[in-house]
């Protein structure tokens, strides 16, 4: 991936901006100032664990939590203080929100009713949402009727049908199963792509984030950890919070020192181990980051690490070996497909090359 | 063969299922519910020498003006008392249910208080307030707003002034669960989509408490139709009600075959709103279940819709414009402040009872012109009111465990069963609620004059075990609600039979509720007037009769005295039921 594909792209007035905001109860950060532009048309997700402040800026751009510092910008036009029902926005939650009292097609009506739209206009508008989910005859139904997935569209339907500027959805597919989340993803970058929103979604799931987002912003401890796109993060994590976060890695954490011919070495328990681009001073500790399919077994690379199998997980496409390292450490391989599997408590050497490997200081 | 039937046999009895517990309380209700209930609407339809059948005492009852224009009145106090109480109770309700929830327990006590004290208690402190020489004239002509008193008792106002007072608590606790299991999110979901605050009231809030708002419009109308305490004491002549004319027709006339029309006219008038609200809203909203589909027919629902639209947009230009005229806070200030008003107005008639209580004056007169304990003594040394305390205390502990162990029992059966019986069963342990008292009443006091009940503690026992039996029920029920039925399975595997599984699993997991059951109970039969008014009889009093004999005939302190007592007693109970529910 070129480099030039995760700097946001700064010419245009971003359609979100979100400057210096953050939140405090007391002197507990729930996030600490944080500066953010979303450009129009994007997708951007936060990510991170729960506590991790992703929620509360999300309630935050929304107006539904009053920010203790900094401002939000939509537009370029200041909302930070614009009571929640002037935003034009839309929210879609993990509870679905419906109104329990009207129907389906009711629901998808009132946001348009809240707007003063025509009665003619906005029965063809609510057929046009109901239609673009998919739900076209169920319009009469009460959502306690509906399957949780049924609702969860319908909750799209109506956040889709006014045509907001900016989509902020939290969590919205937590509350669906594994299956149908996946399925449901798909649905989503579909009403993306069709409508041209901008959205911002708030996720825990890793998988999600990487199979949806144009960007990720992966939050840790009330504050952003890395922005970039899935496969710049995936690729380059900036810190092991990221590198661990985002997709399995095998993480080496050691001193520099300097070898004799001058290139930097990191000296961890399984031995001293290449490493490429570090920048700074050759000194402190530092970490390097191998992600399971760049391991390889037979160390033919120019790291290798010795050890002895100690458990095999067959997940259908592929087969994970895990490997019991010096000091206790463990290593994750992604075995290649035809190749012969070792047995349990066969000593293997690992290895990858100097490349592949992700230098943290 | 044999084996074959075995099984079969076996299967025979446990059909009805864990029902079977509820069968001591369906014999009793069938004995002194239906029973009697029945027996006096037979009567009204049965001449008195001959045995006949005859519409004789209905025509007596149409023909005559007065008895349709006092059903009139009574419909017209009821309907005005449920629609003034449930006016003035949905804000109370509003906020307490907007509350935290710690806070919202410790406030509901103050709206509980007033609902478990005595409306002899209540009556009493509004007669002193609002007299000639009442505390409301007083303070009106010491302001120099008035120079002679005004009348405010002894016509109408006096009258709602009451039965708001007295209903307003029931229609508080009637809608207050309604409005906080409303999804509290939906709030914000609906500011997302650009509701302003009172389309977010009017649009989501409002419809989805409707189920609340008219089963408290039902419960306080046909509770306020059986009324008789307030205008009686409160009221004129121009507010006789129903129920005493009824207690007219059996005490002074002995009339029994017309009162048993008069009876039968109240009953007609309560189930025909009780199947009026049925069909509108559905009975499961009192039970709290969700309707399983729309109720509502689509017109009305699409009128409705439009309607609260309106009203929506209406009260959002008002709330802006108020806001702009008078900042946001002053709007966001009038909810509480309305709140504290309507505590107070709850509250506080009561405890004015206090410095009467301790006045050293021979009169109620306000304020007291020294204090003392001059009729505390003369309660204290009076046989009457000792001895009608006694045996008050007395019934209503006998009371507190009949009613429990039946309803307890009920409610397990209940809980536990899947029988379609289930629903009838539950709504006739409820029917003592709904059945004006004043019918049961009458009902028992010929039950018990042929059977040589009347004037006896047994008597008394029954007709307030009657009463007390919904309560106790609901109590239970509402603790076995939480109650993990799989721990009797676990209990089993390890080796308990039912017996011990009950004892040492379920009722001790469930005591809070038991405990409530019976202080509840208790409470109901402590202060109880109807049944007493006509099973006590002579120098068998309880002490709800006697306070009532006494204001019927002149108003003097020792009642102030006997209030405070009846009313400490009564919130030391229900502190103490509080304390128990909660733990559990």
């Amino acid at each position: 991936m070129p480099a030039a594909m995760s700097e946001p792209r700064l010419t245009a007035t971003p359609k979100l901006r979100v400057s210096g905001l953050g939140k405090s109860y007391g002197s507990t950060p729930a996030l600490k100032p944080t500066d953010l532009d979303v450009p129009k048309g994007e997708f951007l997700t936060l990510l991170g664990p729960s506590g991790s402040g992703k929620t509360t800026l999300l309630q935050m751009i929304c107006g539904l939590t009053e920010p203790t510092t900094g401002r939000v910008f939509i537009d370029d036009v200041d909302q930070t203080y614009t009571p929640v029902h002037r935003r034009d926005l839309g929210l879609v939650f993990q509870h679905y929100g419906l109104f329990p009292h009207l129907t389906v097609a009711e629901n998808i009506a009132f946001p348009l009713k809240m707007r003063g739209q025509a009665p003619t206009d906005l029965a063809r508008q609510v057929t046009t949402a109901l239609d673009m989910v998919q739900m076209g005859s169920l319009g009469t139904r009460f959502p306690r009727e509906l399957s949780g997935g049924q609702q969860q569209r319908v909750a799209l339907a109506r956040c889709f049908v006014y045509r907001p500027s900016v989509i902020l959805m939290d969590e919205p597919l937590g509350a669906l199963d594994k299956k149908l989340r996946e399925h449901m993803q798909l649905e989503i970058k579909r009403l993306h792509r069709e409508t041209g929103a901008t959205v911002v979604y708030v996720t825990h799931d890793q998988e999600e984030a990487l199979a949806m987002s144009d960007r990720i912003c992966l939050m840790n401890h009330a504050a952003v950890e890395q922005v970039g796109t899935p496969q710049d993060i995936y690729a380059r994590p900036r810190t092991a919070f990221a590198a661990d976060f985002i997709g399995l890695s095998n993480i080496f954490r050691g001193r520099v020192t300097r070898a004799s011919d001058g290139s930097a070495m990191l000296d961890t328990p399984q031995g001293l181990l290449c490493m490429d681009g570090l920048e700074g001073p050759a000194s402190g500790t530092a970490a390097l980051v191998v992600r399971p399919e760049q391991i390889a077994i037979g160390g033919d690379g120019q790291n290798s690490v010795a050890g002895t199998v100690a458990e095999m997980i067959y997940a259908g496409s592929e087969t994970r070996m895990i490997v019991a390292l010096r000091a206790g450490e463990r290593a994750i391989v992604r075995l290649r497909p035809g190749l012969r599997v070792p047995d349990l408590g066969e000593a293997v050497a690992i290895g990858w090359r100097t490349a592949d490997a992700v230098v943290i200081p | 063969m044999t084996i074959a039937a075995l099984p079969l046999s076996r299967r025979r009895l446990p059909s009805l299922g864990p029902l079977w517990l509820a069968a001591p309380g369906l014999a009793f209700l069938a004995v002194f519910l239906l029973l009697p209930v029945l027996r006096l609407l037979s009567l009204s339809v049965e001449d008195a020498d001959t045995g006949a059948l005859t519409a004789h005492h209905y025509a007596r009852l149409v023909e005559a003006n007065v008895y349709l224009r006092v059903l009139g009145i009574t419909f017209r106090i009821a309907g005005l008392t449920a629609l003034l109480s449930v006016g003035l109770g949905y804000p109370l309700a509003y906020w307490l249910a907007r509350l935290p929830d710690s806070r919202r327990a410790r406030l509901t006590l103050l709206v509980l208080l007033p609902f478990w004290t005595s409306t002899l208690v209540k009556t009493f402190a509004w007669m002193i307030l609002l007299g000639r020489t009442g505390v409301v004239n007083a303070g009106l002509m010491a302001l120099g707003v008035t120079d002679r008193p005004l009348s405010l008792i002894n016509d109408e106002f006096g009258v709602l002034v009451g039965m708001v007072h007295a209903m307003l608590p029931l229609a508080v606790l009637t809608m207050l669960p309604v409005m906080t299991g409303i999804d509290a999110r939906l709030g914000p979901v609906a500011g997302t989509l650009g509701a302003a605050p009172a389309q977010r009231f009017w649009l989501i809030h409002f419809p989805l408490s409707m189920p609340g708002l008219a089963a408290a419009g039902l419960l306080t109308f046909i509770s306020a139709l059986g009324f008789f305490i307030v205008p009686a004491l409160l009221g004129g002549r121009q507010q006789t009600m129903l129920a005493q004319l009824i207690i007219t027709q059996i005490q002074d006339v002995l009339d029994w075959a017309f009162a048993g029309a008069l009876s039968a006219l109240l009953l007609v008038a309560t189930l025909l709103t009780c199947w009026l609200y049925d069909r509108l809203f559905g009975l499961s909203s009192l039970s709290g279940d969700a309707p399983g589909r729309s109720r509502a027919p689509g017109r009305t629902r699409v009128w409705g819709l439009a309607f609260l639209f309106h009203m929506a947009r209406f009260w959002t230009i008002i709330g802006e414009g108020l806001a702009r005229g008078a900042g946001p806070r002053f709007g966001r200030a009038l909810l509480p402040i309305y709140a504290g008003l309507a505590i107070a107005f709850l509250i506080l008639p009561t405890l004015a009872v206090l410095p009467m209580a301790f006045s050293s004056s021979s009169f109620l007169e306000f304020p007291p012109p020294g204090y003392g304990l001059r009729w505390f003594q003369t309660y204290f040394g009076s046989d009457v009111w000792i001895g009608a305390t006694v045996r008050s205390f007395g019934v209503a502990f006998a009371t507190a465990i009949l009613a429990t162990l039946i309803g307890g029992f009920a409610a397990l059966g209940l809980a536990r069963s899947r029988s379609r019986w289930r629903g009838a069963v539950f709504a006739l342990f409820l029917a003592p609620m709904i059945v004006p008292r004043i019918v049961l009443a009458v009902g028992l006091f010929y039950l018990f004059a042929q059977i040589g009940l009347v004037a006896s503690d047994v008597g008394l026992v029954i007709g307030h075990t009657l009463l007390a039996l919904p309560f106790a029920l609901v109590a239970v029920t509402a603790v076995l609600k939480g109650y993990d039925w799989r721990l009797d399975q676990v209990a089993a595997t390890l080796g308990a039979d039912r017996a011990r599984t009950l004892w040492h699993v379920t009722i001790p997991m469930v005591r809070g509720g038991i405990v409530a059951a019976l202080l509840f109970a208790f409470i109901t039969s402590f202060d109880e007037l109807t049944i007493a008014l006509f099973v006590s009889g002579g120098v068998k009093t309880t002490l709800p009769k006697q306070m009532w004999d006494d204001m019927i005939l002149q108003l003097n302190p020792t009642l102030a005295a006997v209030s405070v007592v009846i009313f400490v007693v009564i919130t030391l109970l229900l502190l103490a039921a509080e304390r128990f529910r909660r733990s559990a």
